[in-house]
């Protein structure tokens, strides 16, 4: 901020770049200086630490097993996560558009809940109901079922930190749909389900994938809620945020920083497979 | 004439429920409302009403001693503390950021757009990853640091630091699509009427996206007051010292003080069930005028 003002003594000198950076508003110079301190600075470093290693030792440590596990771990489960609040999202955004009933307003509220409940106190009740003596473990602990500690708890947590993503995205698509082509669709004898297949899913597939890719987006960077809930075992349900946060507690620097970056990679390409699809939701619009 | 109006009106009192008006599928919205509540229950909202069941089954008095914990009153007020400066911080940038965004076409604006996006769709631990690689002893400005005897990672300023990064785009977010909406005659009416940059804002722009802007407050709170993840890896977890009330909840959890535990967790669950009263009411404010007009 500093830098971008003339110096007072210098003032009357109209140097072309000073007269060019004084034109520059307030507005531009926060703006940048913030992002440029707090986002573009930190990423430089991180980069920059991790191409400090030889690349030959960056590809062993991204690529050891422990690190491979994690991914599979994160992203399958991030994946299935996602995948079924795709659907379940889609029909909860269905129904509170579409129909008039009681409490549909607190059932809309209650979507929002993941948004505004920290992760951990999401961990701390998810863990407890789902322990084997907990509400909802203990039904499924007679059958040899572990959901808490096990990789079906990771499931769980990104299932609920995902959801309001999938219907907040599919909501506002499906309030704009013209009712009148169902209704013709309809009224030319196409059944419920051809009606729904033929003429409501096309256009909001984008919409619907939007959701998707922003809860896997969500699910595979958490790390409050799974912490809490999984054993954090290696090759069993260790996911990758929290391989770089053992990583960093034993002060392996160069191991966090290197599996660091293949997630900001992924995060990357998350972001631009979201602003296309975006892209192509907004083309139906 | 008649028979038009009577067609109407008969057209009119079937539209709203067009599902219903067949008799066959007369059932599907009963199931289909009820999966959707039995999904909702399962995923969310049993889940968050344990944490009241769990904090009140006992009674009073294990929240009473809870709150008579130092180390708890000490998490309490470093979560408001880191509230109280990254809001205004986050204000004043989100502000900023729209309205340089709305008010001025270049090229690169939606790459701009990305960028505040970015720490949504960066994880946590990356994010916290970075300021330690940043400002801690090895990082690049970990030398200056040490050399003026400033500590940042494993202290507060780096826990603010996290704090501002993941609440960052909240404010933004809400504001630009209003200025986006509320176009540029009324700026141009006041400065041709001789007001000046000031008088506009608070006279003109303020009024306008107040409740927007308060929506994104209300949001910036919610995730600075719960951040997690990026604050646990910069922070050092230090009871009393660097332990927010988040941090303080995994603790207490870890170490089988499961009532303590709850007991700080309910506080951060009203916090959750205040912000989504607010939300409804704000949203109420903002978008529906905007959605009839």
């Amino acid at each position: 901020m500093v830098t971008t003002k003339p110096r007072p003594d210098r003032k009357r000198q109209s140097n072309p770049v000073q007269k060019f950076l004084g034109k520059i508003p307030w507005t531009w110079v926060i703006t940048f200086t913030y992002l440029a301190f707090l986002v573009i600075l930190p990423i430089a470093a991180m980069i920059a630490k991790a191409a400090e290693e030889p690349f030959g030792k960056f590809w062993a440590t991204a690529t050891s097993p422990v690190a491979l596990s994690s991914y599979e771990i994160t992203f399958v489960t991030a994946f299935f996560a996602a995948a079924i609040n795709g659907i379940f999202g889609t029909l909860i955004a269905w129904v509170i558009v579409r129909y008039d009933f009681w409490g549909k307003r607190f059932v809309d509220a209650v979507v929002d809940l993941p948004f505004a409940l920290p992760t951990s106190v999401a961990g701390l009740t998810l863990a407890t109901i789902y322990s084997d003596k907990g509400l909802l473990g203990s039904l499924v602990a007679p059958f040899g079922i572990k959901i808490a500690f096990s990789r079906i708890g990771v499931f769980v947590a990104m299932t609920f930190i995902s959801l309001p993503f999938i219907v907040r995205t599919v909501q506002p698509v499906l309030t704009d749909l013209e009712k009148e082509i169902e209704e013709a669709a309809w009224s030319l004898g196409a059944s419920g389900l051809q009606t729904f297949i033929k003429v409501i899913l096309p256009p909001l597939t984008p919409s619907i994938l939007t959701g998707v890719a922003l809860g896997f987006s969500r699910a595979v960077g958490e790390y409050g809620s799974t912490v809490i809930i999984a054993s954090n075992t290696p090759f069993k349900d260790l996911i990758t945020p929290i391989l770089i946060f053992q990583r960093l507690e034993q002060y392996d620097y160069v191991g966090a920083t290197v599996i660091g970056v293949v997630m900001l990679g992924i995060s990357f390409i998350s972001l631009l497979a979201i602003n296309l699809l975006q892209a192509w939701s907004r083309r139906y619009g | 004439m008649a028979k038009l109006d009577n067609s109407d009106s008969d057209y009119s009192q079937d539209s709203p429920a067009p599902i219903q008006s067949k008799a066959k599928k007369s059932f599907t919205p009963t199931i289909l409302i009820a999966i959707a509540i039995f999904y909702l229950g399962l995923v969310i909202l049993i889940p968050a009403a344990n944490v009241f069941v769990e904090a009140f089954s006992r009674g009073f008095s294990p929240l009473i001693n809870a709150f008579k914990r130092e180390d708890l009153i000490d998490a309490i007020k470093l979560t408001a503390s880191l509230a109280a400066i990254a809001l205004p911080l986050n204000t004043i940038f989100g502000l900023s950021a729209a309205w340089a965004i709305t008010r001025n076409n270049f090229r690169g604006k939606a790459l701009l757009l990305s960028i505040i996006d970015l720490p949504f769709s960066i994880s946590p631990v990356v994010a916290g990853l970075m300021i330690v690689l940043l400002y801690g002893r090895l990082g690049w400005f970990g030398s200056f640091l040490e050399a003026n005897n400033i500590k940042v990672v494993f202290a507060f300023p780096a826990m603010l630091l996290a704090t501002v990064f993941v609440s960052m785009p909240f404010i933004a977010r809400e504001v630009i699509p209003i200025l986006d909406e509320m176009g540029t005659e009324q700026e141009e009416a006041a400065s041709t009427l001789g007001a000046n940059d000031w008088q506009i804002f608070w006279k003109v722009v303020v009024p306008n996206i107040r409740w927007g802007l308060l929506y994104g407050l209300v949001l910036t709170n919610a995730r600075a007051m719960g951040e997690f993840g990026a604050v646990s890896v910069v922070s050092g977890n230090i009871a009393s010292k660097t332990q927010s009330l988040p941090l303080f909840v995994e603790e207490a959890y870890k170490n089988y003080d499961t009532e303590v535990a709850y007991s700080a967790a309910v506080l951060l669950a009203l916090l959750a069930v205040v912000t989504l009263v607010l939300k409804e009411i704000l949203e109420r404010k903002t978008h529906n005028p905007n959605e009839r007009e």
